[in-house]
């Protein structure tokens, strides 16, 4: 049975000296009438079309099917390529992973809804960069995917992963949560760690609003996938060493609804607010109508 | 904290594995177009649809079109050939219409499909695409239903007279298959009366052919969700 607080999961989960993807990938199994096996191979056909999406649009500009945005992956790609990244390799490579990602989500090709399809770079491209950084297994990048949707589980059930109720802060946000968890128990930090990473990369969006121009899953969502990817690696990072959210994870999940709920619909993906109504934004949502 | 608490599965998260850009707007739209093709039964030769609210607004850059019409030809949501979904309806002969209406009250993600069959049999069928790609069926052929998609669905064409619906109760009965919950409708006196179920768990095997063989049964389909999800 899954517990509903953070706090409950780190405390059991510290007596059974047990991770967030064996409680996720346990859970499962009691839930289910699969066997772990099969899950777990489920979840690698996940990290398959993961490794896909990401590469896809790096190798060539793919463009949207509206036509309002693409080619920036390729771009970035090259660039980085060269050397010039001020970020250095790791998180180039995530960023660069994620605008990938979401810009096959633009263009109508087969991606990993996690846990939207607005916000489908973020957890990719931290697992699979963290992935190569280390020379990981893919045993160890499925068990990431297994960490992140532990803590999307948990976000999911105690407020919301949808941008329509919560704003981008639910779906990106979140999305960089289960990210920088995943990335903490992938280098072999603590569920505790792990959360403190989650509650850090969530409470760095807190406020985040859902604006998308004409509507559409495109800007700014693709360069907020690349921002929610390098926002998780830098949350893991500092939870590796040892900080600490002072606010605790089930305490920031509960502001973030709270945050959510307080938002007026005009930013919450009705693209009538923020972005979606600059001139610049009325403008391009007229000419692709 | 919520006080609903929502359950999710570690698939309902790292999931699905879908066609973007939208899990509403392009993958909701698609699994709607394949329930009315295995609810209609035959292929499609026309298809109009009635895009309502926020389908009406933002289909074109969703990819909610192709998506409608990629399900209707039998395309699943995680198939990318539904990018392609005009092409090969051309090739397919299928002839589609999008028109953007205001139907009323309904969820912003709504559209009502008027199809043609090949065999020149007309079918209708509302839906909502109601997030993270679920769905739920809100009209089949004028019938008020409804369906989530997520438990099989029964629909058959039958003689309009006495004892034909006992008739399937029974063979249901029989199978050990329990009813959620059934519409019973006619258009005309002594016309074909129609029949939609909502059904628990999973179904036998053998029950389809079961069902034909009762007295008066003209047509029956089975929608599996294993068919659409």
């Amino acid at each position: 049975m899954m517990l509903a607080k953070a706090e409950e999961w780190i405390l059991y989960l510290e007596k059974e000296k047990k991770t967030l993807w064996q409680y996720a990938l346990e859970c499962e199994a009691e839930s289910g009438k699969r066997d772990r096996d099969e899950i777990r191979a489920q979840m690698e056909q996940a990290l398959a079309v993961m490794e896909r999406s990401s590469q896809t649009a790096r190798k060539e500009p793919v463009r949207s099917v509206s036509g309002l945005t693409g080619g920036n992956a390729w771009k970035y790609e090259n660039y980085r390529q060269c050397g010039n990244s001020i970020l250095g390799e790791i998180p180039s490579l995530a960023a660069a992973m994620a605008l990938s990602c979401s810009e096959i989500n633009a263009s109508m090709q087969c991606i990993v809804a996690c846990p939207t399809a607005g916000s489908c770079g973020i957890v990719p491209a931290a697992v699979l960069a963290c992935g190569k950084a280390r020379e990981l297994s893919r045993e160890i990048l499925i068990n990431g995917l297994f960490t992140a949707s532990a803590v999307g589980m948990l976000i999911g059930s105690r407020a919301t992963l949808a941008g329509a109720e919560g704003g981008c802060q639910a779906e990106c946000g979140s999305a960089a949560a289960m990210a920088a968890a995943a990335v903490v128990e992938m280098l072999g930090g603590t569920p505790r760690m792990a959360f403190h990473g989650a509650a850090m990369a969530l409470k760095s969006v807190l406020g985040l609003t859902c604006d998308p121009v004409a509507g559409l899953v495109e800007i700014p969502c693709i360069k907020r996938n690349a921002s929610g990817a390098v926002n998780a690696l830098l949350c893991a990072d500092l939870a590796l060493a040892g900080v600490e959210s002072y606010i605790p994870f089930d305490e920031v999940v509960d502001a973030m609804y709270a945050v959510g709920k307080a938002m007026p619909m005009s930013l919450r993906e009705t693209a009538k607010g923020g972005l979606a109504v600059t001139p610049t934004g009325l403008r391009m949502r007229d000419e692709i109508r | 904290m919520a006080t609903d608490m929502k359950q999710y599965g570690v698939f309902d998260i790292i999931g699905p594995i879908m066609v973007g850009p939208s899990s509403s707007h392009t993958a909701g739209a698609a699994r709607l177009g394949l329930v009315a093709r295995r609810l209609c039964g035959e292929p499609v030769e026309k298809a109009v649809f009635y895009m309502h609210g926020s389908f009406a607004e933002t289909y074109a850059g969703h990819g909610t079109d192709k998506a409608l019409l990629a399900g209707i030809q039998g395309i699943r949501y995680d198939d990318e050939r539904l990018k392609q979904a005009y092409e090969l309806a051309e090739q397919a002969g299928l002839c589609a219409e999008f028109v953007p209406k205001d139907l009323g009250k309904v969820h912003p993600n709504t559209v009502r499909m008027e199809l043609t069959t090949k065999s020149g049999r007309n079918f209708t069928m509302t839906g909502c695409s109601i997030g993270g790609g679920s769905v739920c069926i809100t009209e089949l052929n004028g019938v008020e239903v409804t369906f989530s998609g997520e438990r099989p669905i029964l629909a058959t064409r039958h003689t309009d007279e006495p004892g034909v619906i006992a008739g399937i109760t029974a063979i249901l009965y029989a199978y050990r298959v329990n009813i959620g919950n059934m519409q019973v409708h006619r258009s005309d006196e002594g016309k074909d009366a129609r029949m939609y179920m909502e059904l628990d768990g999973d179904l036998p095997g053998g029950l389809k052919d079961a069902l034909e063989r009762v007295y008066g049964v003209k047509q029956i389909l089975l929608l599996h969700p294993g068919d659409i999800s």
